[in-house]
């Protein structure tokens, strides 16, 4: 799983080892589980060039909206790919995502808490949710697949029905005018790197709307949390202890207890992380919106799979990387967007979606062979 | 101080109403290699997990190094010394063949809070470890799935050295070998005991135990049928104690019966 590939023969021999064939640059290449999603990306973005290149879809507001949307599924496609690694899954991320929305929205809106009070609280619940999840696989070793199935379920439920008790609707407006001069709802609803957008704007070099200011106002933070969260799972998995200690519970749960490997704290961790990822999407659509609706984040727990295993994450876990599930929200996003400047009806684009994961689970197993094949 | 290394003094196991265990002793002194012998079922593996601190004894006690140890789990059995090879080697086949051999016990390098796993210096020590044992590890990045038999059980053998064993416990480490494998495994365990280590070889094959073992003990349905030295048994006599013995010697006497009959006809 190293990014490397060198061969080091032992000392003394200084003739390469016979046995070794050489192995081609691309051989390499093919090993990583990330190269499926990264072919795919530059497929989708040469198919959309030609077909939707002169539509606007690649002026700066086009891409920044279509990055946008795959950088809020990529959030959550991340920490569900670093949890598929680990060996489980975790159906209630949607689900968290709207609690996490009403965590947020109800205390500052009906109980008048300060906006921070509330985003720290929704952490807070989330990190409860991880940790309940975590701890009744870990001691149940029933499949997480039913556990966070229910969890779906009960969050779902638990939000519909807290929201109507306390507000007599479904939805929670009026978040917009907390923000200002908040403390920290600021980190999930600034638009960074505005004065760059401004000076392209002042030599004409993208749209303008008619006041003069640029349409495209800065980078929304959904990317730049996107991009962070993309380097850090990285380091995690291929430079820290913890991250081999991801692959191993998930590679064979028995073998990595026998060996030291405290499995159970990992995977409890995992799935914090998972709703902890689905509290900060949360964050960012709930005071993007300005509301908070207990039906967001429906079907999202599917599609941050779906494109952990373009990614080339396995369903069995023990293999794949957080960059290849970037790569899979990518295309998922770019695709979603896309559709909409070509002459492509948009129902069509759950057809892809299906498509894609089918021909990606193919292409995955295919990989997985090849690298444990004996020579 | 007693001359041995560790002690396993009348081990009982129980699970529900099933004796696993009864009054199992076992002693090793250092550089010994013994061989635990028995049929499937036999409570080899039983013996052995209570060894590594999976299982706790329901009697009997444990000396090592002359002090009485309690085992709570696996890791305290590691920490005091007993490396146990499981069959399944506790090898992922996926990851390298470094993220194998540190598992769970990753060099890191760094400073506090931002520590890195120091990758450069794990691929040197497992390529040089497997180095020692003749395996040359052409590419320590390369996945444990590529790896043959032979060189999965060296690994996961030379891991348990590596990180401190004293004891080392193997449960049948030839059994899924060919003839060329095994012979191979077989030397780098004289090999290991020649330097110092204690081991106990579990397997049923006593045509790999027999060359390799300094003793001998036979379990049968949960008993011990005694320590004997190489000198005191032969192989034939070690055969026939497995309890396959008596019931290969009737076999042979219903051939001969069934042989008999067919040729009358």
């Amino acid at each position: 799983m190293s990014l490397k590939s060198k061969s080091i023969s032992s000392k003394g021999s200084l003739d390469e080892d016979e046995r070794l064939k050489k192995i081609s640059p691309l051989r390499v290449l093919l090993n990583r589980p990330e190269l499926g999603a990264l072919g795919g990306s530059i497929l989708v973005f040469i198919f959309f060039g030609i077909v939707a290149g002169d539509t606007g879809m690649f002026s700066a507001y086009g891409m920044l909206n279509f990055l946008d949307v795959s950088a809020n599924l990529g959030i959550i496609a991340i920490a569900a790919a670093m949890l598929m690694i680990g060996g489980e899954f975790d159906l209630s991320i949607g689900s968290m995502i709207g609690f996490a929305g009403i965590c947020i929205a109800i205390p500052a809106i009906y109980w008048g808490w300060p906006l921070w009070m509330s985003i720290v609280f929704a952490f807070a619940m989330a990190v409860l949710v991880g940790y309940f999840n975590g701890i009744m696989v870990v001691k149940t070793g029933l499949p997480s697949f039913i556990v966070t199935l229910a969890m779906l379920f009960i969050l779902r439920g638990l939000t519909l029905a807290i929201t109507r008790l306390i507000t007599g609707r479904t939805q929670v407006p009026g978040l917009r005018v907390l923000i200002e001069d908040d403390p920290l709802a600021w980190l999930f609803a600034t638009d960074t790197f505005k004065w760059l957008f401004t000076w392209l704007g002042s030599l004409k070099l993208i749209e303008l709307r008619t006041d003069g200011t640029p349409l495209a106002t800065g980078i929304p933070p959904s990317v730049i949390w996107f991009i962070a969260l993309t380097l850090f799972a990285t380091w995690i998995l291929m430079k820290t202890r913890y991250g081999n200690w991801i692959f191993a519970s998930g590679g064979d749960k028995v073998g990595a207890t026998n060996v030291g490997v405290p499995v159970g704290r990992v995977k409890i961790s995992l799935f914090i992380g998972t709703a902890v990822a689905s509290t900060i999407f949360a964050c960012i659509q709930v005071l993007d919106a300005g509301s908070a609706d207990t039906m967001r984040g429906t079907l999202k727990e599917l599609e941050a799979i779906a494109a952990a295993v373009v990614g080339g994450c396995l369903l069995t876990g023990g293999y794949g990387s957080a960059i290849g599930a970037a790569f899979g929200a990518i295309i998922f996003g770019t695709v979603s967007m896309g559709i909409f400047y070509t002459d492509v009806d948009t129902d069509w684009f759950k057809v892809f979606l299906g498509a894609m994961m089918l021909i990606a689970v193919v292409f995955n197993n295919y990989i997985r062979k090849k690298v444990t094949e004996s020579k | 101080m007693s001359d041995y290394l560790v002690q396993f003094n009348n081990i009982s196991k129980f699970f529900g109403k099933v004796i696993a265990l009864k009054d199992v002793t076992m002693r090793l002194k250092k550089g010994e290699i013994m061989c635990l012998l028995g049929d499937n079922g036999a409570g080899k593996s039983t013996l052995i997990k209570t060894l590594a601190g999976v299982h706790k004894p329901d009697e009997g006690e444990i000396i090592f190094e002359d002090n009485k140890i309690v085992f709570d789990s696996p890791k305290d059995a590691l920490d005091i010394g007993i490396g146990t090879v499981y069959q399944d080697l506790a090898l992922v086949p996926l990851m390298s063949v470094t993220r194998n051999f540190f598992m769970g016990r990753e060099p890191q390098k760094g400073i506090p809070f931002l520590k890195t796993f120091d990758v450069e210096k794990a691929n040197k020590i497992a390529a040089d470890r497997m180095g020692q044992i003749g395996i040359d590890v052409r590419d320590p990045s390369q996945a444990v799935g590529t790896m043959s038999g032979g060189e999965r059980q060296c690994l996961a053998i030379s891991r348990a050295i590596y990180f401190g064993a004293k004891v080392l416990v193997l449960d049948e480490p030839t059994s899924a070998l060919g003839v060329h494998q095994a012979s191979m495994v077989l030397k780098y365990i004289v090999k290991a005991a020649s330097e110092g280590l204690a081991v106990i070889l579990i397997t049923h094959n006593v045509h790999h135990a027999y060359p390799v073992g300094n003793s001998f003990t036979v379990l049968n349905r949960g008993k011990s049928m005694g320590t004997f030295q190489k000198k005191d048994i032969s192989r034939e006599k070690l055969l026939s104690m497995m309890a396959g013995g008596e019931e290969l010697d009737k076999l042979e006497v219903e051939l001969q019966e069934m042989d008999r009959i067919h040729n009358k006809n």
